[in-house]
């Protein structure tokens, strides 16, 4: 089995790859432009922010980044209400030209948990204006059906909170979610390591998007060849289908012919 | 007359467009996007869009983010 014809799908348009990764935090716009190209990343997200305008002398994103390779995913982070977050992606549309916006509705400094309530509504609000959005929620299966229903492109339930890299700490509740919803599900935020973006797909996620865990590694270029090698693993053990766990031994190899 | 731009108090000539106000601050328009006053302007109109006094204007692009 490969997983060359193995294409995520998003608002009709194909994707190669499961991985999607962000652009914060690293050491240096050449560093994170060598760990994208060393993840197989083709949709990265990127936030929406004010020129600096009194400084003219630093380096913009864009000059790293080829968009014809790309798709950019913008963000509404920083967002505490559904009006801010369709402001945020009203701009990001004429900046970018595309209709792809992660939704994210913050509702608490401290854990960055989304305000689920002022999600939905932004979400209502940016469908109807013919955004693809790509909303950044709770583990919450009934939220889920709820992004689906009115339009969401795909659900982004988090693994842990933004930056934790606890991993995935719900993993039933991330089942429940992928046997409800019929629109890709993508693991948004709580992975720290190559194993935690494995079980994501092995639970058979449609994708895994994460920032922190790569750009905050010691080595951000070794961590993002290691999450593409674990998306990759992953989604291949999910098709491949797991052997089912039993409590004791099942011997290997065959008892006849043992010496006497 | 004067104007906000991104947060910052600016003057610039009267009956500035969007486009003289880009230029003025050397940022290329392909890559941003500009709101007068909480509306978009779309860059098809940065050349005839007049700015007004007291206008406020965010100017905004693309950074590093997850």
């Amino acid at each position: 089995m490969t997983l060359e014809n193995d294409k995520l799908i998003i608002a009709g348009r194909e994707f190669s790859s499961r991985l999607m990764v962000g652009t914060g935090k690293y050491a240096s716009f050449q560093q994170m432009a060598q760990a994208l190209e060393v993840s197989g990343a083709e949709i990265i997200t990127v936030a929406v922010r004010r020129v600096n305008i009194s400084d003219r002398s630093k380096e913009s994103l864009l000059d790293y980044i080829n968009p014809k390779r790309y798709t950019l995913l913008p963000n509404t982070a920083g967002c505490y209400t559904a009006d801010d977050a369709v402001r945020t992606c009203r701009l990001a549309r004429e900046a970018g030209l595309s209709d792809f916006v992660k939704l994210e509705v913050l509702g608490d400094e401290k854990t960055l948990f989304p305000d689920n309530e002022e999600l939905l509504k932004a979400a209502k609000i940016l469908v109807k204006e013919g955004f693809t959005v790509l909303p950044y929620t709770s583990d919450d299966v009934i939220m889920c059906r709820k992004l689906e229903d009115i339009g969401c492109a795909a659900v982004m339930p988090l693994g842990a909170p933004i930056g934790s890299g606890l991993g995935i700490r719900n993993p039933y509740n991330i089942r429940i979610i992928l046997e409800t919803v019929k629109v890709p599900v993508i693991v948004d935020a709580g992975v720290g390591s190559a194993s935690d973006a494995a079980i994501a797909m092995e639970l058979g996620c449609d994708g895994v998007l994460m920032n922190t865990a790569i750009a905050g590694a010691q080595d951000p270029i070794a961590m993002a060849r290691a999450m593409k090698l674990a998306i990759i693993a992953g989604r291949l053990s999910y098709k491949a289908g797991r052997i089912p766990k039993k409590l004791y031994a099942n011997a290997s190899s065959p008892m006849e012919g043992l010496l006497a | 007359m004067r104007i906000i731009v991104n947060g910052e108090p600016s003057e610039i000539r009267d009956n500035s467009s969007v486009a003289d106000l880009l230029d003025g601050l050397r940022i290329g328009r392909e890559r941003v996007a500009v709101e007068v006053n909480l509306d978009i302007v779309p860059k098809a109109r940065y050349d005839d869009h007049l700015l007004s006094e007291g206008d406020k204007i965010e100017i905004v692009h693309f950074v590093g983010g997850g």
